[in-house]
């Protein structure tokens, strides 16, 4: 491809480094406010396209689609954030339907990690989301999306409530708001560096 | 092609299957690109635009500024499967650059996810 590691180019006099994308996932049941969270804070107005997709699809020969399989068209919406650097954060509401789960295995390749949004009024629609993330191991915090007229819960009742681990943030959001929105994504991707960090020690540990 | 646009238009709705436009395939040559890859036309690309297939062309003219295949997809309403074989072949012929992500199965390295951090700190 064209991309080639900075140490094979000519020395650039420029300061400008080749762009890289990244993607955070935000993730929840369906109606949580993925939509809202990810328009509070792109840069573009947030778009949606649509995938077509087999459950079986990845990387099996494109022809045994052709016998019957099922290709279901699944809609997810993204968002766009250039930061310093180069560095273009993509922002993924996941399809809320629970049908459509197969497709997050292609949307969450490569992410940093994944907002879980919870809305206090239906805890249980954020269990799945919170089993798919665990059981691979990646990064993710639980945002309990504030809505007006809900009753207010405490982040510590909402922990327990969720069985989520001490280690792991849990934190409030107004999917809203701009400012609570960026504030959600840095306490992620903190996250995601603590992960990496334990990751590492893990690493030199069992090297030695 | 020019036959064609005198009466396709938005209302008439697709009139190919959207395989159809990518002569069959479904991946581009050099693996499938990720839904974030990075795609710019090159200064080749501007040039010989206008001689290119109406959705080449479209992509082209789209990625005068960078945009990513699923922006692609969305801002052309082309499925994101025929985005990436046509990029793919775009690619080939030296129409567009493309950047892709440094570790596309895995987590970025600490390096990237400190950058993103900074990044949104400085937002």
């Amino acid at each position: 491809m064209d991309y080639r590691p900075s140490s094979a180019r000519p020395p650039r006099t420029d300061a400008t480094p080749a762009p890289s994308p990244v993607k955070i996932i935000i993730a929840g049941g369906f109606g949580v406010g993925k939509t809202t969270f990810v328009g509070s804070v792109s840069e573009i107005t947030p778009l949606t396209t649509e995938a077509a997709m087999t459950a079986a699809s990845i990387g099996i020969d494109d022809t045994t689609a052709v016998g019957g399989k099922t290709t279901t068209t699944v809609a997810m919406d993204f968002g766009r954030i250039s930061l310093l650097d180069s560095v273009i954060l993509y922002l993924f509401g996941t399809p809320g339907q629970d049908r459509f789960w197969f497709m997050w295995d292609e949307l969450v390749l490569g992410a940093i990690g994944a907002v879980v949004m919870v809305d206090t009024r239906r805890l249980a629609d954020s269990f799945p989301a919170i089993d798919y993330f665990e059981e691979r191991d990646i990064p993710f915090l639980v945002a309990l999306n504030q809505f007006d007229g809900a009753k207010r819960y405490e982040v510590a009742d909402v922990r327990k409530a969720l069985d989520i681990e001490p280690n792991r943030p849990v934190v409030m959001c107004d999917a809203r708001r701009r400012e609570s929105v960026r504030q959600t994504l840095v306490a992620l991707v903190r996250h995601a560096l603590e992960v990496v960090a334990a990751e590492n020690r893990e690493r030199d540990l069992a090297g030695t | 092609m020019s036959r064609d646009e005198e009466w396709f238009d938005d209302e008439a709705g697709p009139v190919v299957r959207p395989y159809a436009v990518t002569g069959g395939r479904t991946r581009p040559s050099k693996g499938s690109l990720e839904l974030v890859a990075l795609v710019t036309t090159t200064s080749h690309g501007r040039a010989v635009a206008s001689s290119l297939d109406p959705e080449q062309r479209a992509i082209a003219a789209l990625c005068l500024r960078l945009q990513s295949i699923v922006e692609i997809s969305a801002r052309l309403n082309i499925p994101v499967g025929v985005v990436r074989v046509l990029v793919g072949d775009m690619l080939d012929a030296g129409l567009v650059t493309v950047h892709r992500p440094a570790r596309p199965t895995n987590r970025p390295d600490q390096a990237l996810i400190e950058k993103v951090l900074d990044g949104l700190q400085a937002l």
